[in-house]
């Protein structure tokens, strides 16, 4: 006896608990966390609408496994520059990877 | 009442964790706090009857992502115990929208509570999971394995995704690669 509304709920907290690291964090590393903290949000909503209102037929499972690869792709090549950010500037503080600025 | 209370502590620990992912300064405490996260959806997963799409995020998210984090972490080491503070100065700004946005997206559910109620109900379809027969759930697996390969299903996008990961792969070790001038 659990609503679908209950599983959009907690998937939304989740989300901006991630949105506020994204945006407040200022070690890069812990930018992506909280970005692998929102993608796991979307994929509850796409599990839970799945569940509820498809059961037989496995388009939010599908999806759900796409969201999956991308979060691997998007990490592993997110970790990599990282760690050649801070390879040649020493730092990674995101306010300070300003050589776009002026 | 057995399955919500299990659900609320689920929810409870996911979002407790992800509270300490986004605000300890130490940054590999952050990480094995993302890690117990990860573990909170996936029991979500199986409160949901996904239990492959829980295996995959055991194997993919806590098995592979996070010991990349804590890699990364280790590796820009340094910056981790200094006394430089951990958020930004738009911090109360983030925070403000943040709240913001989720108070949106609630005020959406209170406004459409008679199709997706927020307390449980028989009378509407949406406010209990629906009781499907056993060998559907069982099936799902299989339909969605044959729905990658199926042309008039999700073929394309399996195969792109499929060209990403080889992407990711290449781009991750050339940018990552350390240029001549730097070994010496």
């Amino acid at each position: 006896m659990i609503p679908l509304s209950w599983y959009l709920i907690v998937a939304a907290l989740l989300f901006s608990i991630g949105l506020y690291g994204v945006m407040a964090r200022r070690n890069a590393v812990a930018i992506l966390m909280s970005v692998e903290l929102m993608l796991n949000a979307v994929n509850i909503n796409l599990v839970a609408f799945w569940r509820y209102t498809a059961p037989d037929r496995p388009v939010g499972l599908t999806w759900a496994v796409f969201v999956l690869t991308v979060a691997a792709a998007e990490a592993a090549v997110g970790l990599a520059l990282i760690i050649s950010v801070y390879r040649r500037r020493d730092s990674v503080i995101a306010e300070d990877l300003d050589s776009l600025k002026n | 009442m057995v399955e919500q209370i299990v659900f609320l502590i689920i929810s409870a620990f996911t979002l407790t964790m992800a509270v300490i992912v986004v605000t300890k300064r130490n940054l590999f405490h952050a990480a094995l706090a993302l890690m117990a996260s990860f573990l909170g959806v996936a029991g979500l997963y199986v409160t949901l009857d996904a239990g492959f799409l829980a295996a995959a995020q055991l194997l993919v998210y806590i098995g592979a992502i996070s010991i990349l984090v804590i890699f990364a972490i280790m590796m820009t080491r340094r910056l981790m115990q200094t006394s430089e503070p951990a958020f930004n100065t738009q911090a109360g700004f983030a925070l403000l929208t943040a709240v913001i946005g989720f108070g949106v997206v609630f005020w959406v559910f209170y406004v459409f509570r008679n199709i997706w109620p927020l307390v449980p109900d028989t009378a509407v379809p949406l406010a209990s999971k629906p009781v499907v027969p056993q060998e559907v759930l069982q099936n799902s697996v299989a339909l969605m394995g044959r729905a990658f390969v199926n042309p008039a299903g999700y073929v394309l996008p399996f195969e792109i995704a499929s060209v990403l990961l080889l992407a990711a792969l290449v781009g991750a070790i050339i940018v990552a690669w350390p240029k001549a001038e730097d070994k010496a």
